[in-house]
């Protein structure tokens, strides 16, 4: 007996961790058959749907037939610009405040709550079984004109600088761009919290101590070992923040006033208001393309494909 | 003991592929009933994937396998009078240790369990732990949970898939000579795939080194020790040193060898390989049949004794025994592993020494194959 | 200085204590504002105490009846959306087929698509097909948006499972569908109920696709929002306080079981 094959290089090793073969073939396909039929009729062919309605061209009493009319989105891009660079704006900055205040509390969770880590995971949680609506109408209060907040600012003549910024508007907080992200920031704050917390929740604690033996500061330690090692949960947490933010139009429309209009509010009232089915196409078309423009560069850059 | 023989292992021509791959090459094997089998070899040579076709996980690409008379080669897992002890357990984290125990008796349509159930865990005294959780137990009482489930069920054949691997030393010596006790007492054919050469050896009756999908070699731990018929088995089990040499002649029952200007005598017998004069032999020594003799006291060395010259070139203490390295003509590292009795004061890194053994002890390995096959894995295991 | 080094050790709990309290501000007011007499028709202004609203929640015309329509909706989206779900994760980590990256990328898009685009579409849909708006038209879009999370949260508790386990279930004498019953299931249930869960408190507090696609029919949230117009009754308030406990004791309760059955056992 001698040796006359080397393994190849692919050997299964362990072939337990393998899915294991079964004889039904078919069985996948019976398993995927409901679910996807789900997803393909509602939502991958009204995608087909509205696209097709976009370059449509009509009226409401004629009915609408496919015109190819593509001067539609360029109508839409000139009319709705300024919202669609307010959407991403607000959006980029509710995901900026939400990652800047997020990670503490990730971090906190993570590794510094000890036995009230569940409670705090909770507290966290809770809130998302309060209606958000309820939620964000509480910030009508807290943000109000007469109120604490608005007081405390003023008198510490913060609403100075952002007046002078363009944020708020004269003694009001409420009805301007900062509400609106203030709002957008709370909304989306745990959809960063929860994904940081669990890819910190991953890094081995020893981790800081070998850094810290090896003499990083604990600055350093976390700039150069556990930023780069919860960057899984930052790339996730930034697109699970800034996704819904920018199709958004609830914050804009409880909190801000009609200088503060997103997309998301042009397309809810071109489609249920003024019924011009196909710019709201065209516009709800154009927001997806973006982002999906920006979320495929974003992931290819940042190096984590592996999202679902 | 039963005399039906219905705990006979046979694989006949089982292989199994993978796409190209082949896992395990066309194989024959049979295992006596009663016996403690062992697979031995590094990840990847088969042996596991061998197991699992016998356990029915893995369904051979031809071949059949027989228990006693009966061919189970397309029976589902849970119908063949097999279990398995898996690697890291695999113990149901979601039962307690009694229904984890129980799970076989109950899927049979057993109803009252509880007195077997109990005395099994009483054998693995684990009495006191049987509404415990999996995880809360430690290593080796989770891997005496694995055994009693298996064995509650009272098979044909107990096929265990590396069941120490995730222990630590001390805790494997235990668990290796606690099933060696329990496989005696309940006299069921054992099948243990492992890589560590030293468990194998310590627990089976016979051992089959598998590489590359296909079985080296089969026989009890002394013989494979003492005669391997391949590079891979020589080296795989323990440490060999092994030269090549040239035929020079025969002389009645030996072969005699020229190796780096000096002669070397090898019986017959102990020669795997062809040996026909002017053809290369590869010549193996064990370390620790060699005795050292500084070159001082050359002249005493007995005559007949095989003899090579060379320098030690670094010498470790390893309490009941010194294992020196010497750089020799025909091998610059030829270990050496000298008890512990006499020590030779001269004996130091650096020193001329003479090494000779008994010709008895030397065998002889085909050329034709790779002198270093077996070595990397054994560094790993 | 002590006092410095003190907060410099401490900044991180200091910094996410106010973050916590940030995710937390809006749900005190709005147990505090439940027990407001508010004089106008808008509740944004402490006026006086008051338990009428505690005592009389469902005082509001159609209120109650939006969220027992919202709650029915919710049980039926999850129950739907976990069946479903849960089938596709399955055969995601145990099947090999072929377009499998198709399949996932089917199940990540409902996820990375904004919600106002996703309503939007359906709508076309909808209005194309000519189906009348209401119940049906709604549950099927809060199926269709929670099928994914359902597929992430069961696929990662049955990657993570051993598969060896299913192995010593066969070799135990169990058959398929005993495996699937008594080891599968049970391991992969904590994954199933997350997904549930998540299911159920989406498809409740969802109000985007809702509105686009309920006609005339109104959800709790859309209730709510139509009530950010019209006047905000103190009833909303009571609702959103007593769903905040609701969560926190049920939470709670089953922690507090969990740990004692723990340490009965142990």
């Amino acid at each position: 007996m001698t040796l006359t094959e080397a393994p190849a290089p692919l050997a299964p090793a362990e072939p337990a961790k393998k899915p294991p073969r079964r004889r039904g073939r078919l069985t996948p396909y019976w398993l995927l058959l409901p679910g996807l039929l789900w997803l393909v009729v509602f939502f991958a062919l009204p995608m087909i749907y509205q696209a097709s309605t976009s370059v449509q061209t009509g009226s409401l009493e004629d009915g609408y037939r496919v015109t190819w009319h593509f001067a539609t989105y360029w109508d839409a891009l000139v009319d709705y610009w300024p919202q669609f660079l307010r959407s991403v704006s607000y959006a980029a900055a509710a995901t900026a405040l939400c990652l800047l205040l997020g990670y503490p509390l990730a971090y906190l969770i993570a590794f510094r709550a000890g036995r009230w880590r569940n409670l705090i995971m909770i507290l966290v949680i809770a809130p998302f079984f309060t209606s958000f609506l309820i939620r964000t109408l509480a910030w009508k209060t807290i943000l109000a004109d007469s109120g604490p907040v608005v007081h405390t600012l003023n008198s510490l003549h913060v609403l100075d600088l952002t007046d002078w910024l363009g944020w708020t508007a004269g003694d009001r907080v409420l009805a301007t761009p900062l509400a609106v992200v203030c709002g957008l920031t709370y909304n989306f704050l745990p959809f960063m919290i929860l994904p940081l917390y669990t890819s910190l929740e991953r890094i081995d604690g020893r981790l800081h101590e070998a850094a810290g033996d090896l003499y990083a500061r604990p600055w350093t330690t976390f700039r150069k070992v556990t930023f780069p090692l919860s960057m899984p949960g930052v790339v996730s947490g930034t697109l699970l923040t800034f996704i819904p933010a920018t199709g958004d139009y609830v914050n804009a429309e409880l909190l801000g006033s009609t200088d503060t209009r997103m997309i998301g509010n042009v397309i809810q009232t071109q489609f249920l208001r003024i019924l011009d089915y196909p710019t709201a196409a065209a516009l709800s078309f154009i927001l997806m393309a973006g982002i999906l423009l920006m979320v495929t560069v974003y992931i290819r850059r940042s190096g984590t494909e592996d999202l679902v | 003991m039963k005399t039906d023989n219905s705990g006979d292992v046979r694989l006949s021509g089982i292989s199994k592929t993978y796409g190209s791959f082949t896992a395990v090459h066309p194989l024959d094997l049979t295992v006596p009933e009663g016996s403690f089998f062992a697979l031995l070899g590094a990840s990847g040579c088969g042996k596991t994937t061998t197991l699992r076709m016998i356990a029915g996980l893995e369904e051979p690409s031809s071949g059949t396998v027989h228990l006693g008379d009966q061919d189970v080669t397309h029976l589902p897992p849970y119908k063949r009078p097999v279990n398995t002890v898996f690697q890291s357990y695999a113990l149901f984290p979601h039962l307690d240790i009694f229904e984890n125990v129980a799970f076989g008796l109950r899927r049979r349509g057993i109803k009252s369990v509880k007195k077997q159930v109990e005395e099994m865990l009483e054998l693995v005294q684990l009495g006191e732990q049987a509404r415990k959780k999996p995880h809360q137990l430690s290593g080796g009482q989770q891997q005496r949970v694995a055994v009693a489930r298996a064995l509650i069920n009272h098979p044909k054949v107990l096929l265990l898939d590396e069941p120490l691997g995730a222990l630590d030393l001390k805790l494997r010596r235990q668990m290796q000579l606690e099933l060696k006790r329990i496989q005696t007492e309940v006299g069921i054919t054992f099948v243990h795939v492992t890589h560590d050469q030293e468990e194998a050896m310590t627990m089976a009756d016979t051992v089959a080194v598998m590489n590359g999908g296909r079985v080296e070699q089969l026989g009890s731990p002394a013989d494979l020790y003492e005669n391997p018929r391949t590079t891979f088995v020589a080296n795989f089990l323990g440490t060999s040193n092994l030269i090549e040499a040239e035929v020079d002649a025969k002389n009645g029952d030996d072969i005699v060898l020229r190796a780096g200007g000096g002669k070397l005598v090898l019986p017959q017998a102990r020669c795997s390989a062809p040996a026909t004069a002017g053809g290369k032999v590869l010549v193996g020594i064990r370390p620790e049949k060699i005795a050292l003799t500084h070159a001082d006291d050359a002249g005493s060395i007995p005559e007949g004794r095989n003899r090579l010259t060379g320098k030690i070139a670094d010498a470790s203490f390893i309490g009941v025994s010194t294992q020196y390295v010497i750089d020799s003509p025909v091998c610059d590292e030829f270990a050496v592993y000298v008890q512990n009795v006499e020590r030779d004061g001269r004996l130091v890194p650096g020193a001329d020494v003479v090494l000779h053994w008994s010709p008895a002890h030397t065998f002889g390995l085909d050329a034709a194959q790779a002198i270093d096959a077996g070595t990397e894995e054994e560094a790993d295991a | 200085m002590p006092f410095v080094t003190w907060l410099k050790r401490h900044l991180v709990v200091i910094a996410g204590l106010l973050t916590l309290a940030y995710l937390l501000l809006p749900n005190v007011v709005v147990t505090v504002f439940s027990f407001n007499k508010p004089k106008g028709r808008f509740n944004y202004e402490w006026q006086q105490f008051s338990t009428a609203a505690w005592k009389d929640p469902c005082g509001v015309a159609d209120m109650c009846g939006s969220l027992s329509l919202s709650l029915q909706i919710a049980f039926w989206a999850t129950v739907g959306a976990t069946l479903l779900g849960t089938m596709i994760a399955f055969a995601l980590v145990r099947y090999r087929f072929r377009a499998r990256s198709a399949v996932n990328s089917l199940i990540f898009l409902p996820m990375a698509m904004p919600e106002v685009v996703m309503a939007a579409s359906l709508l076309t849909l909808f209005l194309n097909m000519g189906a009348q708006l209401g119940f049906w038209t709604i549950l099927i879009a809060h199926i269709m948006f929670c099928l994914s999370f359902v597929v992430v949260a069961v696929k990662a508790r049955v990657m993570s499972m051993d598969p060896r386990l299913e192995e010593a279930a066969r070799d135990l004498y169990a058959g398929p569908v005993q495996t699937f019953l008594r080891v599968t299931l049970p391991i992969a249930a904590p994954g199933i109920a997350a997904g549930a869960l998540l299911s159920f408190a989406l498809s409740f507090d969802d109000f985007i696709i809702t509105n686009f696609n309920a006609g005339s029919t109104v959800t709790f949230p859309m209730f709510v929002w139509g009530s950010a117009q019209r006047g905000t009754p103190v009833q909303i308030n009571v609702i959103g306080t007593a769903m905040f406990l609701v969560a926190v004791l049920f939470v709670l309760t089953s922690m507090v079981v969990g740990n004692r059955r723990n340490k009965q056992k142990a």
